[in-house]
């Protein structure tokens, strides 16, 4: 693919991105996100950064099995989409649903296991959008810069685990989340086998 | 150049929201009069019929009521799917009449009762209720129905009756979510006799002056205010006087989440979440919940001798 093309790729793919968000600021403005709207506002942002951190996980297993090694160099936009989204997400949790009540926010944290694995995801997020710039990966080296983001694993694990903890009896989506990171992440482990057979193709 | 607009509308022109209703439940009379002359079907299955004679009744709030879209557009009714807009969505395949509740158990007089025997059973009363749901929202509720009570004098417990179970319909071809294992189907609730008797216990049959919508719990439910929603089974067919504790759907789904009671209470909390507040559908800030959900002065005394954690 050229250059140009590939910069029209990644613009429209940003503004994609954004489309989400969008579509919920336009449920607020016209009061179409239903009866509880501060709910499905935060669930709805909440729902975006796992699914980008989803979509960012499934990179590597696409360019491997399809070939497509221009998607890699789209890979930092769409984690720091699922950052961007997990943000929003914690702030309409602290803003609307909170009111910045900061008692029951902590007691939030510290008592309620749901929330405090989606605390922690969130938190470990930070230094990864932090080292995601071209300065960042070389004053840690690359291979430093590899081990830290192999952090986003235990991210998205725990991503799954906050949905599956919060919702309150029917765990349908949770599992299907779950399923696909098993997915993504079980190809990474297949992968990282060694296999005699494999040296001989070679 | 100056482009005159029309004038806006005057205040006179607009139709006061009664008429207004009133237009459309003509509309709807009408259509489910014509639909019934066509199918030769009875004219108790037009979907929201006005229930008319009732009367205010004690207990009343005087807070705002919650928008009749969102009481019948925001619900919990796991028969017809898990989400909060699924029983507004599927709750049409309901079919409320024929409708029959068996009463059944230690009682002297059990017995089938029809809807339209239950619906003349006591005077049609106005309750303007508060609804707390276990989720942490809420919402103001005016009810059309009549003391449960009034139906257990009627059918006269015997002294071994300690408890009432309340048992859901439970027919997948009216009820699509009963496909989904969700709950342990029929969805069954319980309560204590004196709770049962208690003069703000309801047998509902209508909110905001028609029969109920379908997926509020058509066409007879029960609704127990200073309880989390889930405790006021919907659509009931059997009402069984029992002596031990009956298990409900949601004790046997999460015994650790759901306990017998589930009275109203900020101070304990939800295994998983906070129970201190509650937004009210239609407000921004969340509110603080209140013991029994304000109905304290009614019923705390049932309760002067529970340990509230232990028995949540």
């Amino acid at each position: 693919m050229s250059s140009r093309h590939f910069q029209w790729l990644k613009a429209s793919l940003f503004l994609l991105c954004l489309g989400p968000l969008a579509s919920l600021i336009y449920g607020v403005l016209t009061d179409s996100l239903g009866a509880n709207p501060i709910e499905a506002l935060t669930r709805g942002l909440g729902d975006w950064a796992l699914r980008f951190l989803l979509i960012t996980l499934a990179v590597t297993p696409l360019r491997r099995l399809a070939g497509l090694d221009w998607l890699l160099r789209l890979r930092r936009m769409l984690g720091l989409f699922a950052f961007f989204y997990a943000c929003l997400h914690f702030t309409s949790y602290l803003w609307l649903d909170q009111f910045f009540d900061w008692a029951e926010i902590g007691k939030d944290i510290v008592k309620r296991p749901f929330i405090s694995i989606g605390f922690a995801s969130f938190l470990l997020l930070i230094p990864l959008a932090i080292t995601s710039n071209n300065a960042m990966i070389r004053r840690l080296g690359g291979r430093r810069w590899r081990q830290l983001h192999r952090v986003v694993y235990a991210i998205a694990m725990f991503a799954v685990l906050h949905y599956w903890w919060m919702v309150k009896q029917d765990i349908t989506q949770p599992v299907l989340y779950a399923v696909a990171l098993a997915g993504l992440l079980g190809v990474r482990l297949y992968w990282a086998i060694p296999r005699a057979g494999a040296v001989r193709e070679m | 150049m100056l482009i005159q607009h029309p004038a806006d509308i005057r205040p006179s022109e607009i139709t006061p929201a009664e008429v207004y209703r009133g237009r459309r439940e003509f509309i709807r009379a009408a259509g489910g009069l014509a639909l019934a002359a066509g199918l030769g079907a009875r004219v108790g299955e037009v979907a929201a019929a006005k229930l008319t004679g009732s009367r205010p009744g004690p207990f009343g709030t005087r807070e705002e009521m919650t928008p009749w879209k969102d009481v019948t557009g925001y619900n919990n009714f796991y028969e017809f799917g898990s989400d909060k807009e699924d029983p507004a969505r599927h709750a049409g395949s309901l079919r409320p009449r024929p409708w029959t509740v068996r009463v059944e158990g230690l009682v002297r007089r059990p017995g089938d009762y029809d809807i339209d025997t239950l619906l003349g059973l006591a005077p049609l009363e106005d309750r303007i209720y508060r609804m707390r749901c276990v989720e942490g929202w809420s919402m103001v509720i005016p009810w059309v129905g009549y003391p449960l009570d009034a139906l257990i004098r009627r059918v006269e417990p015997l002294g071994s009756a300690r408890y009432l179970e309340f048992t859901t319909l439970n027919d997948r071809a009216q009820m699509p979510g009963l496909r989904y294992p969700l709950l342990d189907w029929p969805y069954t609730e319980g309560l204590r006799l004196d709770e049962a008797r208690h003069p703000l216990t309801l047998l509902a049959v209508g909110l905001y002056g028609e029969t109920l919508p379908n997926q509020n719990g058509a066409p007879v439910r029960i609704v127990v205010p200073w309880k989390y929603g889930f405790k006021s089974a919907k659509s009931i067919v059997s009402i069984r006087f029992v002596e031990k504790q009956p298990l409900s759907a949601w004790m046997k789904a999460a015994p650790r989440e759901y306990g017998f009671y589930s009275n109203v209470n900020p101070e304990v909390d939800h295994a998983r979440w906070s129970q201190a507040k509650e937004r009210r559908i239609g407000e921004f800030f969340k509110r603080k919940t209140l013991m029994y959900n304000g109905y304290g002065e009614q019923v705390a005394r049932m309760y002067s001798n529970l340990d509230l954690r232990r028995y949540f």
